[in-house]
């Protein structure tokens, strides 16, 4: 992608402001940052505890020039349907309402409210921002945390035991209109998916992974790089779903060794040989299933 | 127009008369029928709402915070569990000072399961920043869920209407219906003070650091004060619409009494009952109801009792390792009595998990209140098996 072509793809409008209160290196401003700029200023965003909590700064300020209704931990779902039908009722239905939730608020505690606003196919889009872990009171492990990796609550002698939660397919398999995963290190996929989901009614759901300097003890400058190295080794695979049935990839990758990624961040640095096989041993079988998904879907 | 009709359909009725726009709620006995009558309605176009048919109690209670915040006159109903499980929204719906109106349906704590009446429920919710009203009657539940919409909305603060399992939920008794121009009139379409508007884009509910967060809870404290004045003056504008009111207390036979019972909910009926036949055989008795619990109308119960011999309060609730809650509000709040016209205060903890509060039982408890000539020491548990 060309400078020229992201300068024309990118909308000009800020509706985060530059004060907000994130880490250095954070993703997840710069993923609100670029899905604002593609809602508009016509956007209710729902936060529950998370991260974002924090950035969007204290009583009386907000980093952002939308309005924020902030939340319970497990409620983003269910309070985003509240808005969504006061919204309706009234008549103005081309505002878009955005639940905003860490991989914490989705995967663990608000999967509940989450299912139940995705059975009902509530004309909402819910973001998940995947920095894979609790970050914010943190670094504890979430089930989003990946196999094998340090949190405060998964020390070097134990780590991660269990594998990532496989969130996109437990949202496809709501047969949701719309169902993808983005990185921000790859701005112009990203934009593609919340224009396309912008366009859409009903319920619709994005995977952002958002790289986190502190949690996965990385360098604050080398985030950009992190997204980047997850998804052309098929760690993290750009991908879309309609409907819950037809899969496709959004981007080719160039690689599929697990390594470059893994030994890039501390919170794996206790991982022996073996341990990265095993690692990449469930990665190509991620990647199996997905190829079969996208090569069965209609 | 009357109607013969059931507590639970009488809150319906209340709702679709209050033109309530956003309904979620989720099912548990005894409350279903509330809102099975609700998803007819909205079904059937004759009640212009949203309901959103959400996965469980926690879930109701945020989407009715998302819609109120959003700006709609908003609704919801439950029970018992239900209502513990929205615990922590009810906080959130509280401090968010959304007026969201709720009836919960008294129903009893498990283990083990009771789907019968006790007030455990609502009052383990106490501290929540809800309006609490408990209701009589199935006319007096319909009144107060209009009422409570006004009243909500007008200080901004969420309150629950709160009725008997079963007493009232499900029995049938005839209704006034108000004509919906009177309502219409009583309480127009919602025009929220502050909600989430693109417009004019706000943030709701931000981290609030120690120098601001006290003054928060103290608008929140100014405004249960309001709502106790609030509420007489709705009252008293109801009672010019309807020819009705009913008072955040309301004190009966109470002339020269010398023992007053304190009740609230069904069992005041049938203390009511008892009383009269009393008077009527010149004893000096009478009876406080207790409408509103929370604000406290701590003011009004001491002008009410002051000078009184003895006060049995009758609570169908308890405090584990303290007493009856309405006896130990009340208790508090005589304690601002001068000594020598304070009177002892008799505890009794009676009809836990659906057990009948009948006319002998209360007549028991009047025996005793006489007989006693010291002042109690500690709750009497009344009808209990031995």
């Amino acid at each position: 992608m060309s400078q020229v072509m992201i300068k024309e793809l990118v909308p000009r409008r800020e509706l985060v402001d530059p004060g907000h209160l994130a880490c250095p290196g954070c993703g997840a401003p710069l993923a609100m940052r670029l899905v604002l700029k593609e809602l508009g200023e016509k956007t209710i965003v729902v936060l529950p505890a998370c991260c974002w909590s924090i950035i969007a700064g204290p009583y009386p300020q907000s980093s952002l020039h939308v309005p924020l209704y902030h939340t319970a931990f497990e409620t983003a779902a269910a309070v985003a349907s509240g808005i969504r039908a006061a919204l309706d009722v009234r008549g103005d239905t081309d505002t878009t309402v955005m639940a905003w939730a860490g991989d914490g608020g989705t995967f663990d505690i608000g999967l509940q409210a989450l299912s139940g606003a995705a059975e009902r196919n509530e004309d909402f889009l819910y973001v998940c921002y995947d920095n894979e872990a609790y970050m914010n009171t943190g670094i504890q492990r979430s089930s989003a945390t990946p196999w094998g990796a340090w949190t405060t609550t998964t020390p070097r002698s134990q780590p991660q035991g269990t594998k990532k939660k496989d969130i996109l397919s437990i949202m496809a398999a709501h047969r949701i209109p719309y169902a993808a995963t983005a990185c921000v290190s790859y701005p112009a996929d990203l934009l593609e998916k919340v224009r396309k989901a912008k366009s859409i009614r009903g319920t619709r759901f994005l995977h952002i992974l958002s790289p986190c300097p502190p949690g996965w003890k990385f360098s604050d400058e080398q985030s950009i790089e992190m997204g980047r190295k997850a998804v052309q080794n098929r760690i993290f695979p750009l991908m879309e779903v309609e409907d819950g049935i037809r899969w496709r990839f959004t981007m080719e990758t160039d690689g599929d060794r697990v390594e470059p990624y893994i030994k890039a961040q501390g919170r794996f640095r206790h991982l022996t040989d073996e341990d990265m096989v095993r690692i990449q041993d469930e990665v190509n079988a991620r990647w199996e299933y997905l190829e079969r998904m996208v090569a069965s879907s209609p | 127009m009357k109607k013969v009709i059931v507590g639970n359909h009488a809150v319906s009725l209340g709702v679709k008369l209050a033109r309530v726009e956003v309904v979620s709620a989720y099912p548990i006995t005894p409350q279903t029928q509330v809102v099975e009558m609700l998803s007819e309605m909205c079904a059937s176009g004759e009640l212009a709402a949203r309901f959103i048919k959400v996965e469980s109690e926690h879930s109701a209670m945020a989407a009715c915070c998302g819609a109120s915040a959003a700006g709609t006159r908003t609704f919801t109903a439950s029970s018992s569990q239900g209502l513990a499980l929205m615990h922590e929204m009810l906080h959130w719906a509280g401090n968010g000072r959304h007026p969201v109106v709720m009836a919960n349906i008294n129903r009893a704590m498990g283990p083990g399961w009771n789907v019968w009446t006790d007030q455990n429920d609502s009052l383990s919710q106490r501290d929540t920043g809800w309006i609490q009203l408990y209701c009589e009657t199935n006319q007096e539940v319909l009144d107060t869920t209009i009422q409570a919409f006004k009243l909500a909305e007008a200080v901004d603060l969420p309150v629950m209407v709160i009725l008997d399992a079963f007493y009232l939920s499900h029995t049938s008794e005839p209704v006034e219906i108000p004509d919906q121009d009177l309502v219409d009139e009583f309480l127009p379409r919602r025009e929220a003070r502050l909600k989430l508007d693109t417009s004019d884009p706000r943030s709701f509910g931000s981290l609030v650091r120690p120098e601001d967060y006290m003054e928060m809870r103290w608008d929140q404290q100014q405004a249960m004060t309001t709502a106790l004045r609030m509420y007489e003056e709705i009252d008293a504008d109801w009672k010019i619409l309807t020819g009705r009111r009913w008072g955040a207390i309301e004190p009966y036979r109470m002339d020269d009494a010398e023992l007053v019972l304190v009740t609230s909910g069904t069992v005041t009926s049938t203390a009511r009952e008892v009383i009269d036949q009393r008077r009527e055989d010149g004893e000096m008795i009478g009876l406080l109801k207790v409408k509103m619990f929370r604000p406290f109308p701590s003011a009004a119960i001491r002008r009410a009792l002051r000078g009184v011999d003895r006060v049995a309060v009758l609570d169908r609730n308890v405090s584990p390792g303290h007493s009856g809650i309405f006896a130990e509000e009340i208790r508090a709040a005589l304690y601002d009595v001068p000594p020598d016209d304070r009177p002892w205060l008799h505890g009794y903890v009676l009809g836990l998990g659906g057990r009948d509060v009948t006319p002998a039982t209360i007549e028991e408890i009047i025996e005793r209140a006489w007989a006693v000539d010291t002042p109690p020491r500690e709750d009497l548990w009344v009808g209990l098996k031995t």
